[in-house]
């Protein structure tokens, strides 16, 4: 069970090139919004066409240029929840549910499928409803029903969140990864949020202008993203060039430090990055006077920016994050951070 | 009244009737092919098949004599088959089908053009059939725009008149439909008669955009739900 994908395709501004495996389980494509990720799982739907490439499920090619290989999307059986989710609007839940059962010929069989599946998703009682009528939360439920129905050979989520309010998502992202779990093959989503990235998946891709950044295991990434465009996606605030004076050392510019790092240091280094949470007061390595120059409250957080002291006056001010009960009395002249803590990009 | 010879209404209601269904089909067809094409073509074929709709219907009526009159080759190749669109009821219907197919075309387009295109990918995922998806989702997705330029296109193919006129002229009883009745009575003078007919159309022309009313209405709310 496995999926190869290894694409390119001129988009305009950019080149789409992608290469990666995908296997049981979720994976995630994280990428700025407009950065294709959205084309890539196109290209694996077959609705829209790389200009070169190979793209293979279990083992069925299903797209490679040089061999002129090109199967319709109806024939691929990969499950596409959109990200509006595409329900049928003149069609009601039931038979939105009986368009994925459209290779199922038995009739008996396909009211059983039907019944079974409209149980599993909940959809007791809404089966007449016109899609207009159901809340986001079942309309995603209707949409992933007729998908599951269909028996996809594996699972493709377009921003599967985006169309919900807020207050809904948690409580869907907790339902939709046990659904994907007991689902048990390749899933692949695609998601411009790190936090539904890191809830949902095992695997995460990063994608940056069209470029596929490699593969790491979720909390791999986030611990240590490796490149600029990694540590931006995960969320690191605090990135600035460096370069390498020691095994374990680097120099920041514009901040005018000097860092120890946990990690050995490679000759290729660009930039380093920090965690706003990482910063410690009472840590004693790496530590360096900073100014306060201002904050902004969130509910149970604070964001205090401050600039080291010999920090070049262009470059924006560093960002600091603590729970609002830890903040200290007085703003501290002096603040470290561990080595561990120093995010290596290369 | 009792002696009237309600002819022309009969003919204009065939005629638009006939016109119509040819323009429904038509119209769709180009509109869904048109928008798939690259733009250069796309462009050009825009351009020809709405001309028809800005051109003085005379002028239409005169292409369609260079075409299909008697002594072209068109025509001529179409009369040793018996069909002669000239001074025929139903040469009527290639007239008004000319004139009306613009409004039809490009109110289908413009509804295949805010069509959701993610309606028609997801059906092909799921394995549905091209036909099945332009049938059964795009077809009803578009519903109201089609429907209106349908009616668009009737109430333009029941009104039609200078095309006409240069096509099949007025010959009671065979050709006259209502708008060259009301002209040819006019002329005559019998303006009580013109007047009778100038009410028949009136009453069709409130009724079909009363209808084309009705339907925006409806869209509109479609689009707000």
């Amino acid at each position: 069970m496995s999926l190869t994908v290894d694409i390119t395709r001129e988009l305009g501004s950019f080149t789409l090139d992608a290469q990666f495996e995908a296997e049981n389980g979720v994976t995630c494509l994280l990428g700025a919004s407009g950065c294709g990720k959205s084309f890539t799982l196109k290209c694996i739907a077959g609705i829209e066409k790389p200009d070169r490439g190979h793209i293979e499920l279990d083992g069925v090619v299903l797209f490679d240029s040089e061999k002129h290989i090109n199967l319709p999307p109806q024939k691929r059986q990969v499950g596409y929840l959109f990200q509006n989710y595409a329900l049928f609007p003149n069609m009601t839940v039931r038979q939105n549910i009986l368009c994925g059962l459209n290779r199922e010929k038995d009739r008996a069989e396909k009211e059983r499928k039907l019944g079974d599946m409209i149980r599993l998703m909940q959809l007791d009682g809404l089966e007449n409803h016109k899609p207009a009528q159901l809340s986001g939360g079942q309309q995603q439920r209707t949409a992933l029903a007729r998908i599951l129905v269909n028996e996809p050979r594996m699972l493709m989520l377009d921003e599967p969140f985006s169309a919900l309010d807020a207050h809904l998502r948690d409580a869907l992202k907790i339902e939709l990864r046990d659904m994907l779990q007991e689902y048990g093959r390749e899933v692949l989503m695609v998601t411009h949020s790190r936090e539904e990235a890191y809830n949902m998946s095992q695997k995460i891709a990063v994608m940056d202008k069209g470029k596929l950044l490699g593969m790491k295991d979720t909390k791999e990434l986030f611990a240590d993203p490796g490149s600029v465009p990694a540590a931006v996606l995960t969320g690191c605030k605090n990135i600035a060039e460096a370069r390498k004076v020691g095994p374990y050392e680097v120099e920041v510019p514009v901040w005018g430090i000097r860092l120890q790092t946990a990690q050995e240091v490679k000759d290729n280094l660009t930039a380093i990055g920090i965690r706003a949470h990482y910063f410690n007061v009472s840590t004693q390595k790496n530590r360096y006077p900073i100014t306060y120059v201002e904050e902004m409250e969130e509910p149970f957080e604070v964001i205090l920016q401050f600039r080291y002291q010999n920090q070049a006056p262009d470059s924006p001010p560093v960002w600091w994050r603590l729970n609002k009960e830890k903040r200290p009395q007085q703003f501290p002249g002096e603040i470290g951070i561990a080595p561990a803590n120093i995010l290596l990009l290369y | 009244m009792i002696d009237l010879d309600w002819y022309p209404l009969w003919n204009s209601l065939r005629i638009a009737a006939i016109s119509c269904v040819l323009v429904f089909f038509f119209g769709i067809f180009f509109a869904y092919y048109a928008a798939r094409l690259p733009r250069v073509l796309k462009g050009i074929l825009d351009v020809i098949l709405t001309l028809p709709m800005v051109l003085p219907p005379t002028v239409c009526g005169y292409f369609l004599l260079l075409v299909f009159g008697v002594k072209r080759p068109v025509g001529m190749f179409l009369l040793q088959y018996g069909i002669k669109f000239v001074m025929t009821w139903y040469g009527g219907i290639l007239a008004a089908s000319v004139v009306a197919f613009p409004l039809m075309y490009r109110t289908a387009r413009g509804a295949f053009e805010s069509f959701d295109k993610t309606l028609a990918y997801s059906g092909q995922t799921l394995g549905l059939s091209n036909t099945y998806i332009f049938w059964r989702i795009r077809m009803p997705a578009c519903r109201q725009g089609i429907l209106a330029g349908t009616v668009l296109a009737f109430a333009r193919a029941l009104g039609e008149y200078g095309a006409t006129s240069m096509l099949i002229g007025y010959t009671p009883g065979r050709t006259a439909t209502i708008s060259t009745t009301v002209y040819q009575l006019w002329r005559t003078n019998d303006e009580k008669g013109a007047m009778f007919w100038v009410l028949i159309n009136l009453a069709i022309s409130t009724v079909v955009l009363l209808t084309v009313n009705m339907l925006e209405a409806r869209q509109k709310k479609a689009v707000k739900a």
